[in-house]
């Protein structure tokens, strides 16, 4: 068989690009300085802290996902069943959180509901109070992060759901006598059933990987990525492989639940399609669904809008009053102008640039060879482009650090710490399967009879790419390759582990200028982030 | 002259024959039909001489050349799809020049304009795929094979994605545009009337193998095998023994005039192949009883159960009713002795 080789050459680049560091860490986390020691791991089980962060990553995990589905899923059903004044400008803006990088997210909160964030300046005014009323840290001030930006997957998914919901289903559940709310119970939720468990895997998931909110927010409240991350820069690299394992076993697990529990309900609903949106005939019904929406609404922007007008004020010229009393421009022109602000949003661009082209690159040689030449090792690459996607960005950004410092060539293994490479490397790693699923899907679609004509036709297997199958997928391509983009542009998990002066992403100089509270910066890299994403996002979407 | 031979090909899936020692010659300008039922391997044989399949033995040579290690890109093949494979990102022009890449475009819209011409939809570049009809998909697809000049056009079933309304003209159409561009061409069908109506001559596969290669009219007169009897045109058959060269004996005694063969031994076991044309009523002769009349028209189709088998005639309407007693006889030319 001819595509055998092939399918080799991609097998053995995936296994060495998103196994291989998993596998050294899984080593290191078992070799002490004289040869292998299980000395670590038995310290690790002996400190409580280390169990108080592993628990700390799995409750606020599942509580994440209880919020998230509390508000994402009614959110859903308003916005695809009744219809009211504003419905669809609304039910796209409810979407927005899902273009904030969660730093930027996170910085938002701080800024609006923070100790000295508008919130807290209100309520202070209000009531003449001396202090601030409230601390925005730990473990509530992560789920309320948590919830805000995670139950968008809720939102879109079951809104997906109930838009393939067949109506004759619906309709035979009410002519057999079933009022409208245990139709909804016994037939429409049942039939939703896979979306929204997908939609709890990608919750549970991202909130055991989320590091940017423990991080600003958590103060003395433990969970595992901070934990890493400090282990790591307090130089006790060996217990930071051990939790590193530790963080990266509770993903898979968690991944293998949720994949079991789902395996044995997948519904194929396909028929007329689903039902139009339900007229609200009562005004006031009508009245009620609107206000729910537009405050909704409200609440969803308000983090955006804290960032812009915060974006716009100098340094130092906001301290007691209720709203700043200055705003220019100069916080955007230093971004402009000083080479030092510039620098790490060349670098973000660029970085995110080549590792989206990468991705796509990577995406199209796995769709062509488990779709078109159907090599005999499909299932494992498939496989091994799903892999990153289980794998928390800090256990992946640790796995980087001690695979790529050491210099052995013949083992695949060069030293790309604190070089341009690592950076780029990495958000390639993150981005795989945001491309690879949605090309792989695109080329299934195609119709192989098109390869053949054009080859039939003269042109050469990249002629054809370049003419035919890019073409073709070019709307998939776009999508997937803005949210990469997004991503990569907005990341900051894995940045804060790999960084080098030299290749500092904007995440990272947020954090700095958060740091010497120079807010108006930070919100002005912040604004530049969200305006960068939501153009991916359009330019990805449109058709 | 023989301008694609195709020797001694075989090809496997799964250890599994699809295509099992054909060989095949076609004459430089004229259309050769593979006709067969489905999963006779026709469409392998195709794609085979295309270059999407590699044979496991065998040979294609163009113009004495062999190719078979060739790629499809390199072969210069034209090949219609069945379902056209016309890309749906270009248009009607951007489809037909898609194989023109190394010429200017001057001579690209040229070649274009040309060939749209020869199928008939001048001025139709413009145009977007989908906004067609699909007898217009099936024309661009056959001009944009064109287009490039190939060596040999290959078509997969090329009218069986159209309205039976459409066919008959779309395959006079089809013929005179095979014609007026004189390519030599192979052409998959599992339709006889297609194969008839558009070849010069019919290559008939069956499990992968080449049961018979000629004329349309030589495949109907002297079938070389029962399969092919009764695969091309409607046809009888009666079991009996070979007693003469050109005489078979029948059930009950009855004796009927066959076309002399080489094939059957004499004095053996022998089927008689009977075109429906060539058996009529008679005052004597083979026994039977009318089961069936189907009208066609002023005439009908009849069925006659008789000893030994089903015999089907064309008569006219008031030749017999069902139930009737009948004698049936033939005309020598048209019933032939096939090896059992």
């Amino acid at each position: 068989m001819r595509g055998r080789p092939r399918g080799i050459l991609l097998t053995l680049f995936l296994l060495w690009l998103v196994v291989y560091p998993l596998l050294m860490v899984v080593l290191d986390s078992v070799r002490g300085p004289s040869g292998w020691s299980l000395a670590q791991v038995a310290e690790f089980g002996r400190t409580p802290e280390e169990w108080q962060a592993l628990w700390g990553s799995l409750w606020i995990s599942m509580v994440s996902v209880v919020f998230a589905g509390a508000i994402g899923i009614p959110l859903a059903f308003v916005f695809e069943r009744m219809e009211f004044p504003g419905r669809r400008i609304l039910g796209a803006l409810v979407a927005l959180p899902a273009v904030l990088p969660p730093l930027v997210g996170v910085m938002a909160f701080l800024f609006l509901y923070g100790e000295s964030g508008f919130l807290s300046r209100i309520v202070k005014g209000a009531f003449s109070l001396e202090d601030a009323p409230w601390r925005l840290a730990g473990a509530p001030a992560i789920l309320l992060v948590h919830a805000y930006s995670m139950y968008v997957y809720f939102y879109l998914f079951t809104r997906a759901g109930l838009a393939k919901v067949d109506s004759s289903m619906i309709e035979a559940a009410q002519s057999l006598g079933a009022s409208r709310s245990s139709t909804l119970f016994r037939v429409t939720l049942p039939l939703l059933g896979p979306q929204i468990i997908a939609a709890a895997l990608l919750t549970f998931m991202t909130s055991l990987g989320s590091f940017s909110a423990p991080y600003i927010f958590g103060g003395g409240f433990r969970v595992m990525t901070t934990q890493i991350v400090s282990t790591k820069l307090n130089g006790n690299d060996a217990m930071a492989m051990v939790e590193t394992v530790a963080l990266a076993v509770v993903a898979l697990v968690g991944l293998a639940l949720f994949r079991w529990t789902s395996s044995e309900r997948s519904v194929a609903a396909v028929g007329k399609g689903a039902p139009p949106a339900r007229k609200l005939e009562q005004p006031v019904a009508r009245w009620l669904a609107a206000v729910v929406g537009w405050a909704v609404a409200v609440v969803v922007l308000l983090p955006h809008a804290t960032l812009i007008l915060i974006s716009f004020v100098p340094m130092r010229t906001w301290t007691t009053q209720l709203m700043p009393p200055v705003y220019t421009l100069g916080n955007y022109g230093a971004l402009i102008r000083e080479p030092e602000r510039l620098r790490p949003l060349i670098n973000s661009l660029w970085m995110a640039v080549v590792a989206t082209v990468a991705a796509l690159a990577v995406a199209l040689w796995a769709g062509r060879a488990i779709v078109r030449r159907r090599v005999r090792l499909a299932r494992v690459i498939d496989i091994l482009t799903n892999v990153p996607w289980a794998v928390p960005g800090t256990v992946l950004a640790i796995a980087l650090a001690t695979t790529f410092s050491v210099n052995a060539p013949w083992a695949g293994r060069w030293v790309l710490v604190g070089t341009f490479f690592i950076l780029p490397l990495a958000y390639l790693i993150r981005n795989i399967p945001l491309t690879a699923g949605p090309v792989i899907a695109g080329f299934r679609q195609l119709d192989p009879g098109l390869d053949e004509a054009a080859a039939s036709l003269g042109a050469s297997r990249w002629a054809t790419l370049r003419r035919v199958t890019m073409p073709l997928l070019r709307p998939a391509l776009l999508a997937c390759g803005a949210l990469a983009f997004a991503t990569a542009v907005g990341d900051f998990v894995t940045s804060i582990v790999l960084y080098t002066f030299e290749t500092r992403p904007i995440s990272v100089e947020i954090l700095s200028a958060l740091r010497q509270n120079d807010i108006g910066i930070a919100a002005a890299f912040g604004v530049v982030l969200m305006l960068v994403s939501a153009g991916a996002m359009a330019v990805g979407t449109s058709r | 002259m023989t301008f694609l031979q195709v020797v001694n090909l075989t090809k496997r899936f799964d250890e599994q024959f699809a295509v099992r020692d054909v060989t095949l010659g076609v004459t430089r300008g004229t259309v050769l039909a593979l006709l067969g039922p489905s999963g006779s391997g026709k469409t392998t044989t195709l794609r085979l001489l295309a270059g999407f399949e590699r044979p496991d033995t065998g040979q294609v040579l163009v113009d004495g050349v062999d190719v078979t290690a060739e790629t499809p890109v390199s072969r210069r093949f034209g090949m219609v799809f069945q379902h056209y494979a016309l890309f749906p990102h270009l248009n009607v022009g951007e489809n037909v020049g898609f194989g023109l890449s190394g010429r200017s475009p001057e001579a690209r819209r040229a070649r274009v304009a040309e060939v749209l011409a020869l199928v008939d939809l001048a001025g139709f570049e413009a145009r977007a795929v989908s906004e067609l009809s699909g007898g217009q998909q099936q024309r661009v697809a056959v001009a944009r094979a064109l287009a490039p000049e190939p060596r040999v056009l290959l078509l997969d079933e090329p009218l069986s994605n159209l309205d039976p309304s459409l066919r008959e003209r779309t395959r006079r159409e089809l013929r005179a545009a095979l014609d007026k561009a004189g390519v030599t061409t192979v052409f998959v069908t599992h339709e006889q009337d297609e194969a008839f109506a558009l070849a010069d001559r019919v290559a008939v596969l069956r499990d992968g193998r080449l049961e018979q290669e000629g004329t349309a009219r030589e495949l109907y007169d002297m079938p070389a095998t029962l399969f092919v009897a009764t695969f091309v045109g409607r046809a009888s058959i009666l079991r009996g023994t070979l007693i003469a060269a050109d005489r078979a004996r029948l059930a009950e005694g009855v004796e009927w005039p066959v076309r002399p063969s080489s094939n059957v031994r004499q004095g053996g076991p022998v089927n008689v192949v009977v075109r429906p044309e060539a058996v009529r009523f008679a005052p004597a002769g083979l026994p039977g009883v009318v089961t069936e009349c189907r009208y066609t028209g002023a005439r009908a189709f009849f069925q006659v159960e008789v000893a030994g088998g089903t015999v089907e005639l064309e008569a006219p309407i008031d030749g017999a009713r069902v139930g009737d007693p009948v004698f049936l006889t033939v005309s020598s030319a048209h019933a032939f002795p096939v090896e059992p």
